[in-house]
């Protein structure tokens, strides 16, 4: 009986109680890429506003539609490409891709994100439009926070971001724009690189 | 020497802990996902989940999905209870070196 058996038994247990309950091979890879794809989108978007509706959006007519063009293609390729580079992740880490725990972390991620999802798209139908980014902010912020329970703890903290930014995009709707950009753009850079060097390096 | 007491035998396997770490935190689990996480053939497994189960640690339940059968684990109360004790004895082995 020595200590050393001990030891390796509560890390065995602790190794076993998140590998049977947290799905941890994310990418962080996808994060950056899913930053840049939003950057890019939001110049394409500010762009086409500031050209050819001087400056101001108004719901109908080709620009707004091609703004949420824009918006669903990057929400796309964001998908994709975390699909992607997770799957890679999981090969890599001796995962499986779709059990037990990827589907837990899926199915929590989304019942926010597709009630906020229906949430904006029946304001939009009502001409409410100004709350729009922050309300996209804040879902996407809580679909974190309830899914770092499931996978890697620490996205719950972009989730408190996320939300914090959406308040103030709330209280604030003309900076609503902006604070998209700061919270779907640069956040998402800035974390995917402290996830990638944090647990895809090694 | 209290503390050794508390050093429960019927966890004292690789296997074993691995069940009960597994149902602490899980819901249930049903067999394959016990295979599958633990690394064990189906003959070792099932040894061990049946020693769980007659120290009363763990439930089983039999079932069909469609025409598939499927057994399903859950900890009863006494065994997380037990688990707790062994975890908590475990540490204080630990640091008492």
């Amino acid at each position: 009986m020595e200590s050393k058996d001990y030891l390796k038994d509560i890390s065995d247990i602790k190794d076993m109680m998140n590998k049977s309950s947290r799905f941890i091979s994310l990418s962080g890879l996808s994060g950056i890429l899913a930053g840049i794809y939003a950057l890019i989108g939001a110049a394409i978007a500010y762009w086409l506003v500031i050209t050819y509706s001087s400056g101001v959006l108004t719901l109908n007519g080709w620009v707004f539609e091609s703004c949420l063009l824009t918006l669903a293609i990057i929400a796309l390729l964001s998908i994709s490409t975390g699909i992607l580079l997770t799957t890679r992740k999981a090969k890599k880490d001796g995962a499986k891709i779709w059990d037990t725990t990827s589907r837990r972390l899926v199915i929590n991620f989304l019942i926010p994100l597709i009630v906020g999802g229906l949430y904006i798209l029946i304001i939009l139908s009502q001409g409410k439009y100004g709350q729009s980014g922050g309300l996209m902010l804040i879902f996407y912020g809580l679909a974190l926070v309830n899914a770092s329970k499931y996978s890697i703890g620490d996205i719950q903290y972009l989730g408190y971001i996320q939300i914090g930014l959406g308040l103030i995009g709330a209280y604030e709707p003309g900076y609503g724009f902006w604070l998209w950009v700061i919270g779907f753009g640069i956040m998402h850079i800035i974390y995917g690189t402290w996830m990638h060097f944090k647990y895809d390096k090694s | 020497m209290s503390i050794i007491t508390n050093i429960n035998k019927a966890f004292d396997h690789r296997i074993r802990l691995g069940i009960m770490s597994i149902l602490m935190v899980n819901e249930y689990a049903d067999f394959n996902m016990l295979k599958e996480l633990l690394g064990a053939t189906d003959g070792n497994l099932a040894s061990h989940t049946k020693a769980l189960e007659k120290e009363e640690y763990i439930k089983v339940e039999k079932q069909f999905i469609g025409r598939k059968p499927n057994t399903r684990y859950s900890t009863t109360k006494l065994g997380r209870e037990a688990f707790k004790k062994h975890i908590d004895a475990l540490e204080k082995l630990i640091n008492k070196q």
